[in-house]
């Protein structure tokens, strides 16, 4: 059946962007790139991995099982609580990385600094360019 | 398992294979966890195992027919988003 294919291909791709948020959270550099993996890949596999899930209680609720109404429905509001609360997380916490002074790999300038007396510059080698700011 | 055939491979199964597959992930956010040079890449894998809990709890739900499962699922992302909130205020260091 066409429907049992579709389960498996969104259970396929659910695993393999898990997967790849595990592997990138061990292999990038930098808190913000490891946010990146652990946050975006994450959401995207369990979208397809919850979707499955709803598509199992749709299936069972079409052959006349009362139980897969709730198993879609609660699914669906377990989702939708994902969606929400996991992009605010992610950008809570690069905001407190920010502020708690981490650099990224490679960073040069630091264009966020938002109150004066932050430092703007990384590195304070060039600070003739930094005399006619501010 | 399944007396009669309802699909090609047995879902529960599939599904079991599923959980371990996320467990191998949080096994992997977990290293990070522990090797995380500073704060925020330690509350970035607490995140993602937090994530990753949810939808194993889901899936295992699904897997034994069970819907409270899936109710704690809801109730933990609601708490994780909470607890991952306020520890970003405290890294943030400034006032509540």
């Amino acid at each position: 059946m066409i429907f049992d294919i579709l389960i498996y291909v969104f259970i396929g791709i659910g695993v393999f962007f898990s997967l790849l948020a595990g592997i990138g959270l061990i292999r990038f550099p930098d808190v913000y790139t490891r946010l990146h993996a652990g946050t975006k890949c994450t959401t995207f596999g369990s979208i397809f991995l919850i979707g499955a899930v709803i598509l199992i209680g749709l299936r069972m609720w079409w052959g006349n099982d009362v139980n897969g109404s709730v198993l879609a429905i609660h699914s669906t509001a377990a989702l939708i609580a994902i969606l929400l609360t996991n992009p605010v997380g992610a950008h809570a916490i690069a905001r407190a990385a920010h502020r708690s002074g981490v650099k990224p790999v490679g960073a040069v300038i630091d264009e966020l600094a938002e109150k004066p007396h932050e430092p703007s510059r990384i590195t304070s080698k060039t600070d003739t360019e930094d005399a006619g700011g501010d | 398992m399944g007396p009669e055939d309802n699909g090609m491979i047995d879902l529960n199964t599939t599904f079991l294979v599923v959980v371990i597959a996320l467990v191998l992930c949080v096994i992997l956010a977990l290293i990070r966890v522990v090797r995380g040079p500073t704060a925020p890449d330690r509350v970035v894998g607490v995140d993602t195992i937090n994530t990753i809990v949810i939808v194993s709890m889901v899936v295992f739900g699904a897997a034994y027919q069970e819907v409270i499962y899936i109710d704690v699922a809801i109730v933990y992302a609601l708490l994780s988003f909470i607890s991952t909130l306020f520890i970003a205020k405290y890294l943030e260091g400034g006032e509540f």
